[in-house]
This record gives structure tokens, sequence and C-alpha cells, in this order.
């Protein structure tokens, strides 16, 4: 590894001076399991590396306020699957948090990071669209805050500017009873990128949104309003038809080593059949009085 | 430009001040500085398990985290495990019982995710201990001995 200048800011205005004043030439260090191996490998040569673990706004917390449950930038996979709320409001982020990759990464690896590193393969982007999370960012003209669908662009890219780090994810405490599931496919069981991720969710007004990665560039969402796939009672062609249509904008790598492009999209699916099975299922039903 | 920072830390009990080279791992520094060569350096990417140690209470990669990182953190290595007597703890005694140990090499780590684990649950099932030995790889394919060390040694301190 090549040596860099190591620094830790104690408060985020100091962290935006840095990345502003080095611009590609600084990197972030959150839980640091993507990026101390790409310092490794020598596929980042950053002149200065920036720890946001000493700035005392970024502090691991996940905090109610004003209808959205906020996880600070450096709140890791592990609290993330541990905290009450978490499991009550957004069941589906948990089931993601909880297979990034083993015990000891969870431990490190945040839930900024994970989105901030750019991966189609994220195992949160999926549920974070699914439950229109949004992204809170500091710059050097203050704070902006953005959709998480806006946020992510590509393989690697974020739509951060010079000189911007994440200070949370803000998640909307859903205002009407939603049911969701995220699933995904590995080779194996255990530690593995997924060959596909895939989260639905559905509500009691009819609506589904149902949101997949690791089959294009980056993770997409789609929405269906028409009440079909959301009814218990419609017939699972007619499901499969919509899904299939859903799915007809993936677009997996042809030179994958973990998967070709016609099991993705055949498992593709069958995953999305599943996920939106267990989402009706957990759909809270109104009982009528 | 510094290049190497002086961090406290405390590993296995003990306060240390040590002046660590800002890019080096705290794998690195563990078996070059401290001297603690009982955590191994492996595949270096998270996957393996070999260097895995406790900080603050949860087990990591020590090959993913830098040195300067566990500025005032707590560390246990598996050189932390036995009393300061030698006499080795339940679990490593359950480890040596079963037969868990074959080439030995993932040992160390195997040792710190299941320390890890029965410290925040003290009666784990198979499937708990399946879960948190996940990130440990052992070549020799010793996992049902070393899964059925865990149990034995959760059951000895039940007793
Ligand atoms: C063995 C192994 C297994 C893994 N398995 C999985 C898996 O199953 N699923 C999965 O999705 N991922 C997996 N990962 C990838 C990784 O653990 C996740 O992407 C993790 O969430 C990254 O978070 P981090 O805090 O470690 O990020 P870091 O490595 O610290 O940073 C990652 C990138 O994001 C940037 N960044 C971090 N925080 C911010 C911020 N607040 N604002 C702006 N930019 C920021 C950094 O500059 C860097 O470019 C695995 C990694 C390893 C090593």
């Amino acid at each position: 590894m090549k040596t860099f200048e190591y620094t830790r800011p104690r408060t985020v205005a100091e962290a935006v001076r840095l990345l502003n004043e080095h611009g590609p030439d600084a990197q972030l260090l959150a839980g640091g399991t993507d990026l101390v191996i790409e310092l490794r490998n020598g596929w980042k040569e950053p002149e200065v590396v920036i720890d946001l673990k000493r700035i005392d706004e970024l502090r691991p917390s996940i905090t109610e306020d004003g209808g959205f449950i906020k996880i600070s930038a450096s709140t890791v996979m592990t609290d993330i699957a541990e905290d009450q709320r978490i499991q009550k409001y957004f069941p589906a982020l948990v089931e993601s948090a909880v297979v990034v990759g083993s015990v000891q990464i969870r431990a490190r690896a945040t839930l900024a990071g994970n989105i901030c590193n750019g991966s189609p393969a994220a195992d949160t982007a999926p549920p974070m669209l699914v439950y229109d999370a949004v992204v809170a960012i500091a710059g050097p003209n203050g704070m902006r805050r953005m959709q998480v669908d806006d946020f992510i662009v590509g393989p690697g890219k974020v739509a951060l500017e010079r000189g911007e780090l994440v200070t949370a994810i803000e998640l909307p405490i859903p205002q009407r009873p939603m049911g969701a599931a995220y699933t995904r496919l590995t080779r194996r069981r255990g530690t593995d990128l997924a060959s596909i991720t895939l989260c639905c969710g559905v509500d009691a007004d009819g609506i589904t949104r149902l949101a997949y990665g690791s089959v294009g560039p980056r993770a997409v969402l789609l929405v269906e309003m028409s009440g079909v796939l959301a009814d218990p009672n419609a017939s699972h062609e007619t499901k499969a038809d919509i899904l299939n249509e859903m799915f007809l904008g993936a677009s997996p790598s042809l030179r994958s080593m973990r998967a070709s492009p016609d099991y993705r999209r055949a498992m593709l699916r069958v995953l999305g059949a599943r996920a939106l099975q267990t989402a009706i299922e957990r759909l809270p039903r109104e009982t009528a009085a | 430009m510094r290049d190497t920072l002086s961090i406290e830390v405390k590993v296995n009990g003990i306060d240390r001040s040590i002046e660590v080279p800002v890019h080096h791992t705290l794998l690195d520094v563990l078996r070059e500085e401290v001297g603690l060569t009982g955590t191994k350096e492996c595949c270096v990417v998270g996957e393996c398990g070999a260097c895995t140690v406790i900080v603050d209470g949860r087990p990591i990669n020590s090959c993913l985290m830098l040195a300067v990182e566990v500025d005032g953190a707590e560390v246990t290595t598996v050189e932390g495990l036995a009393a300061e007597d030698g006499r080795l703890n339940p679990l490593q005694e359950a480890f040596l019982d079963k037969g868990a140990p074959q080439c030995g090499f993932c040992i160390p780590g195997q040792l710190m995710s299941a320390q890890a684990l029965l410290d925040k649950k003290p009666n784990p099932t198979v499937d708990d201990v399946h879960e948190g030995l996940a990130g440990n790889l052992c070549r020799c394919a010793g996992y049902q001995q070393i899964t059925a060390a865990v149990l034995a040694a959760a059951e000895v301190e039940r007793q």
C-alpha cells in the first residue's frame, strides 16, 4: 500500500474543506471494507485519506425525526440489523443488511459506504429504492437532499460533486401499511456478492414498488400502480406477464463470472414472483369493521 | 506530511502507545510491531477470516482496518484468550477436545469469531454458529468439529 496523509477531522465542515481542497486526490474512509482493498491493490492512490469516524455529527446513530428514520454515515450493518425501529418499519432493509459479507464485514461496513461505493450488486440499494430513501449531503455550499434513485448513477458513480460527502441516509416512515421483502441470488450460501438483488414492496393502496440490481449498471426501481400485482387474488399468470414486462430493461453483463445473462433473466422472474408473494403476505390486512 | 501517527490502544488488556505508519493495516502492526503473530495473514481481502480479532467487542478482519483506526480502542487477539498463567479458556479447550484444529492455520480466526459469538449469545443454536463463523474459511474443512467445539464450549459455560 502506498502511503498517504491520514486525516481525521472532528467536524463535517472540516471534512468538506479537506475534500474540496484535494478533490480527486482525497478519499473518504468509512468502514474501509471496499476502500482498504482498493488502496492495497493500488486501484486508488489518494494523497489524502479522510477518516469520517471521528466526526461527532456522523457518529453511529439511528434516530427518529419528523417522520423519518435517520441513519448517520458511520452507522454499520450490524447496528442497522439490530435496531428495533428499522426492524419494524423497514424489514427488507434488515434482510439486505444481514447478508452483506460476514459478521466481520457487517461490523465495519456502513450503509452510506454501501451506496457511495456504487456497486451494481450493493445489497442495500434495492430496499433503499423501494423505501424511497433520501441521501443527505454536505458540501461547500451547505446541505442538500436527494432521492436515492437520483443519487445512484452507475458502476462506481454516485451524484456527489467536488467537496461533498453523505452525512446520513433518511428513510421516510411509511404512512400507509406496507409489506416488503428482500431476496437475492448467490452461487453459494455464505459470503458472496449477489448475481441478482431484488426487493419488492406493496402498500395498502395497491401500489407495488420493485427494485432489482446486479443485472445492469445500476439498481433500478419500477413502480406498478394498477393494483394487479398487489392483488392477492390476481392469477400468477397475469402477474408473471406484468413482471416480465418490468424486467425487459434488465441488461445483465455478458462477461460476468457469476452468472450468464440468460440465467440471470430467468432467475429475475423467479425471484420477482417470490418477493412479491412474500410482500403481499406481510402486508398487514385491514380487517373490515 | 506525517507518515506515522502515535496511537493509544489496549491490546489484550495492556495499554500500549505505538507509533504506526498510517498506511499499515492493523494486521501488519499486530504481527510486526506488537509481535503477536497468532493473528494470521491469508487472503487480505476480508474473505477468509484468518486475521479476525475483536475490536471493542466486535469481530473484524484486521486486514481491512488501518492500524490508525484503532486509536483509543480495545483489541483482543487470540493470544488474549488464555488466562495469564497460560491456562486455556473453555473455548480453546473445546477446540482441542473436538479435534477442531487440523492444520491449525485458520484456528486463531475461528476462535476469535467463536468467542465474539459466545460473548454475545451464550446459548447459540447450530445455525447461529454457522452464521457467526461464516466469515472464517477452513481449507481442511474441519467445519463439523469446529461447530461441535463452539457448541460444547457454550455447554461448559452453562454448567
Ligand atoms: C469480504 C467482503 C464481502 C462483501 N460482501 C458484500 C455483500 O455481500 N454485499 C454488499 O453489498 N457488499 C459487500 N461487500 C462490500 C462492502 O462491504 C460494502 O460495500 C460496504 O457497505 C462499504 O461500506 P464501508 O463503510 O466499508 O465503505 P468504505 O470502504 O469506507 O468506502 C467505500 C466507498 O464509499 C465512499 N464513502 C464512504 N462513506 C462515504 C460518505 N459518507 N460520503 C461519501 N462517500 C463515502 C468511500 O470514499 C469509498 O469510495 C463486501 C466486502 C468484502 C470485503
